[in-house]
């Protein structure tokens, strides 16, 4: 095998990469400019470091509510999928040569087929009927619609897992429940970790549900906070960026200080 | 035994339950409400057969939107996967910095779409302009998105700026599969670079293809979060895409069951695509 640097490739490779940091240097250099030094040049590096930028948009937009609010969301949410998803594709999992569950199986993945769009509508009226347009029943809906993608990715974990083990535990008198949180689970960690990534962020930055779903203002979450603020941004490109930056800023930390387990949890979740 | 039965039913079945009553009775009613003339808030509707599938198919906007959208989803997912393709390669390649550059590809993938998009509005409309007019060109000096005519490719842009990050792990992880002999033996037979990469990558990556084609696909005909941040379907209607349409005719347009038919030919058109460009993909991948 070759051992030597390939120096076109690595050249390539970091001019690409510029097209990728410009619009973030620019949003970092937006949100630290004021007026007067945008007049000069949008391009060049801020000379004042404007921070008042980040405090205004904090109280225009009362991120801390709307911080808050994106972080139960994603939290409860994501911690439920992760009980709840599993335990579903277990059942599924060790009854695949029973009717039922075969078929609760394919209805399942089937569901991934369909666009939201189809359901965005008549979603609306029945969660409002139940009084459950808020964040309880956005959560809900969350866990639920994880559904389909989760239990594929699931079941086919699972079915490796050798029957062996659990035997064993049943031998000792182990009921099904426990057999599945003291063996199964715990051995599910690899696969758990992709789900968690996954939807993590397809949750925190989802901006559709919260749009269609959420009726009362406080409840809003980040993204939805930037689209409601956008009218009054229009006029203060510094106010808007410090916003931006600020709801980029959560996830690009959480980005940062586990990229590798990031990374490799997406390789996972797609050679899987 | 029966206790251990039952114990995989009470497992399931509130899955079942909750997953029918918030995801297929919504999709049924859609259906439903798509044979009526309902407006979405009124206490009364009736039914209208199929007029509103039928209006579907001579609406104007119905059209712009499907032309709109098959054009961007077409667009971006032959970039995404030329482009990330081409990233996966160079990231795998013996390079400097690997892990750093590995990092910043992905970066734009944990970033919100809606947010991104607004950035980019700005981008188009008060910086990238002032190059443009440094460079005296009338064209690059105006703001893409305000022109009717190009608008979509700076849809396009933003879309594939934001969506090579997933495709290139993708492919990253599928070129991690091929075992190293593979070049060993070629390059002992003096294969050039070009044939090494036609003979052994590309066909080994096929799995790899198919998936990151579909999933693309499937993002871009979905498109929602873009449109609303960049041009919110204007100028005019040029990029209003299908999901877009659904969204403001049926609920601030008074069209619900309108729209609903509508999101039904949608669905079937989503679905015929994913089939078809499974079974396509996956033939060329038994061929190898």
């Amino acid at each position: 095998m070759r051992k030597n640097t390939n120096w076109l490739a690595t050249a390539l490779i970091a001019l690409g990469s510029i097209l990728i940091l410009f619009p973030l240097y620019m949003t970092v250099g937006i949100a630290l400019k004021n007026p007067e030094e945008m007049a000069q040049s949008i391009f060049s590096l801020p000379t004042g470091l404007h921070f008042e930028n980040f405090s205004n948009a904090i109280k225009a937009t009362d991120f801390f509510h709307a911080l808050q609010n994106s972080a139960v969301i994603t939290i409860v949410s994501v911690g439920f999928i992760l009980l709840t998803n599993s335990l579903v594709s277990y059942a599924i999992a060790r009854n695949m040569n029973r009717r039922f569950f075969k078929l609760l199986y394919l209805y399942f993945v089937s569901a991934m087929f369909i666009p939201f769009q189809i359901i965005m509508l008549p979603v609306v009226k029945v969660t409002t009927d139940l009084g459950m347009n808020n964040i309880p029943g956005l959560i809900l809906l969350y866990i639920v619609y994880g559904l389909p993608f989760n239990v594929f990715v699931y079941v086919g974990y699972i079915r490796s897992i050798p029957l062996e083990l659990e035997e064993a535990a049943t031998v000792d008198g182990t009921s099904t429940w426990g057999t599945f949180w003291k063996i199964i689970f715990p051995l599910l960690g690899p696969i758990s970790a992709t789900i968690i990534i996954l939807s993590s962020l397809s949750t925190w930055n989802d901006f559709l549900l919260p749009l269609i779903l959420l009726a009362d203002p406080s409840q809003y979450t980040l993204p939805l906070v930037q689209y409601v603020f956008q009218g009054q941004f229009s006029t203060d490109f510094n106010l808007a960026f410090a916003s931006y930056l600020l709801a980029l800023l959560p996830m690009v930390v959480v980005y940062l200080s586990a990229q590798k387990w990031i990374i490799s949890g997406i390789t996972q979740g797609a050679i899987k | 035994m029966a206790k251990r039965r039952i114990a995989y039913y009470l497992m399931t079945i509130p899955a079942l339950f909750l997953f029918f009553a918030f995801h297929t009775f919504p999709a049924l009613q859609g259906i439903f409400y798509s044979f009526t003339n309902w407006d979405g808030f009124s206490d009364g509707y009736s039914f209208v057969g199929l007029k509103n599938f039928i209006n579907v198919f001579k609406d104007e906007n119905v059209y712009n939107a499907y032309f709109f959208t098959f054009k961007y989803a077409i667009a971006a997912t032959i970039l995404i996967n030329v482009i990330s393709l081409l990233i996966a390669l160079g990231l795998n390649a013996k390079i400097k910095a690997k892990n750093f550059f590995r990092s910043v590809y992905f970066l734009p993938n944990v970033l919100g779409v809606l947010i991104v998009g607004y950035i980019f509005n700005y981008l188009f409309s008060n910086a990238f302009t002032i190059w443009g007019a440094k460079l005296g060109s009338d064209f690059l000096s105006q703001n893409i998105l305000g022109n009717p005519d190009w608008a979509w490719v700076g849809i396009v842009i933003v879309g594939v700026w934001q969506g090579i990050a997933y495709n290139t792990i993708l492919y990253l992880a599928g070129l991690q599969t091929i075992p190293a002999d593979l070049y060993e033996a070629s390059s002992l037979d003096g294969a050039s670079k070009w044939r090494e990469f036609w003979s052994i990558t590309f066909p080994m990556l096929a799995s790899f293809f198919t998936i990151n084609m579909v999933l693309a696909m499937k993002g871009g005909l979905m498109i929602f979060d873009q449109i609303v941040a960049l041009t919110g379907g204007g100028p005019g209607r040029s990029t209003q895409s299908i999901a877009h349409l659904i969204y403001t005719g049926g609920f601030t347009g008074g069209e619900f069951a309108y729209q609903s038919a509508n999101a039904v030919i949608y669905f079937i058109v989503i679905v015929a695509i994913s089939l078809f460009q499974i079974k396509v993909l996956q033939r060329r991948e038994m061929d190898l």
